[in-house]
């Protein structure tokens, strides 16, 4: 993708300007202009290095996809297609996606008495044949993105393992997980502002604010 | 030389969620101070943020740590309009109960306790999770984070109603909705690239 929206959030929710949402907005323009900045550092990096424009798009397309944001997907999808038209890995994200639906947050607490909350849940691991479509270090990408999108209290040193033995250095780790953490961020705003540009205010309530 | 996991031994993991200050321990190597940068320096936005092992870390890439700092400074501290401190604190939270992040609770628990002096309905939450029952108020912005947090998310025009009927508008309704999205990003963070461990003579 050459074109990034001006607010990727806002693109997302379709905030008019001047509406009710965008002034709520105005009240926190520094969180406003760093969500958008946060995805410009993920999506427009100074240098992407290793960890490719293309393969940034594919796991942001998978986790929208875990999140069941179809509109989100298929943005991160067309970003995707900006860099690789007609790739294979695109429908190779909409078999991981299917084969990755669960519900969470799930997993396991230190030993002790919070045992009794322990849940049980899927341990994804992309598919064989998708395995070779993706390649090795975004398929492994999607296995460490699954556990942080259902199950990030499993955690463990042996995840960070498998992604080193799949050839992600130290600092390629710090920005998937970063990217994978701001997508569970920018979809939940997505949702919630969504929600409430969908509930206006009674008129009487935001009166005082038009004015602020 | 090829990264490797950092190990720790021994490590006294705390085994309940606690508002007692914990220490955080990293599975990959922080960058060395001798390395830091102006770019990094940018990146911490702190400077005093450069002892910190967590922080340290996420310097590695400077430009997502900045912006990601930025928006969480702001989402939290910025007192122009919206809901009052110690409730963005309970969405933190609420959200770091239910994902499991004993370290994000710990401090955010503490900091919903300090603004609202509330130290015994906080310590509920984190003793009975996201079920409990503490008032109308508290309840529907615990709810509120919940449904923001699991996956489905269930949140919905439902929850900004009985949020609005608890007396937030829309610009406090907005810092809930900002506090547990964004606690959704930190948990994540914290509970994959390394650990708590109780602080010695705690």
């Amino acid at each position: 993708m050459s074109h990034h929206p001006t607010d990727v959030i806002d693109h997302l929710v379709g905030t008019q300007t001047g509406s009710p949402l965008d002034q709520v907005r105005q009240h926190r323009q520094q969180a406003r202009i760093n969500a958008q900045q946060s995805y410009l550092a993920l999506f427009a990096p100074a240098t992407p290095g290793r960890f490719s424009l293309a393969d940034r798009f594919a796991l942001a397309a998978f986790v929208a996809g875990l999140h069941r944001q179809p509109a989100i997907a298929d943005f991160y999808a067309a970003g995707l297609a900006g860099q690789q038209p007609a790739t294979a890995v695109a429908p190779a994200i909409s078999q991981a996606v299917t084969q990755g639906l669960t519900e969470g947050p799930y997993g396991e607490f230190p030993a002790g008495p919070l045992s009794s909350e322990d849940q049980d849940g899927l341990v994804y691991t992309v598919a064989d044949e998708l395995r070779t479509t993706l390649g090795k270090p975004l398929a492994a990408a999607f296995d460490h993105a699954h556990m942080l999108v259902f199950h990030p209290r499993d955690a463990r040193p042996a995840h960070l393992q498998a992604l080193l033995d799949a050839g992600w250095s130290t600092t390629e780790i710090v920005t998937l997980s970063q990217l994978v953490a701001f997508l569970a961020f920018q979809i939940r705003v997505v949702v919630g502002l969504r929600a409430l540009a969908a509930s206006p205010a009674p008129a009487s309530s935001n009166t005082t604010e038009a004015n602020a | 030389m090829s990264d490797q996991i950092v190990t720790h031994t021994d490590v006294d993991v705390p085994a309940v969620f606690t508002q007692a200050q914990l220490e955080w321990l990293p599975w990959l190597e922080p960058l060395p101070a001798a390395e830091l940068t102006e770019r990094h320096y940018a990146g911490l936005v702190d400077p005093s943020r450069a002892k910190s092992p967590y922080f340290m870390l996420l310097a590695r890439d400077p430009d997502i740590l900045g912006a990601r700092t930025r928006t969480d400074k702001d989402i939290f501290y910025n007192p122009d309009a919206g809901l009052p401190r110690a409730e963005r604190e309970l969405s933190a939270a609420a959200t770091s109960r239910l994902n499991g992040c004993i370290y994000c609770a710990s401090v955010h628990s503490r900091f919903a306790s300090h603004h609202s002096q509330r130290t015994e309905d906080v310590q509920r939450l984190l003793d009975q999770g996201v079920s409990v029952d503490i008032d109308p108020r508290w309840n529907t912005v615990i709810e509120a984070s919940v449904a923001l947090t699991g996956i489905p998310l269930e949140f919905d025009t439902g929850h900004i109603e009985r949020l609005r009927a608890q007396g937030l508008d829309d610009n406090a309704i907005s810092d809930v909705i900002h506090g547990a999205a964004f606690f959704n990003w930190a948990n994540r963070l914290m509970l994959s690239l390394g650990e708590p461990q109780q602080k010695a003579g705690a």
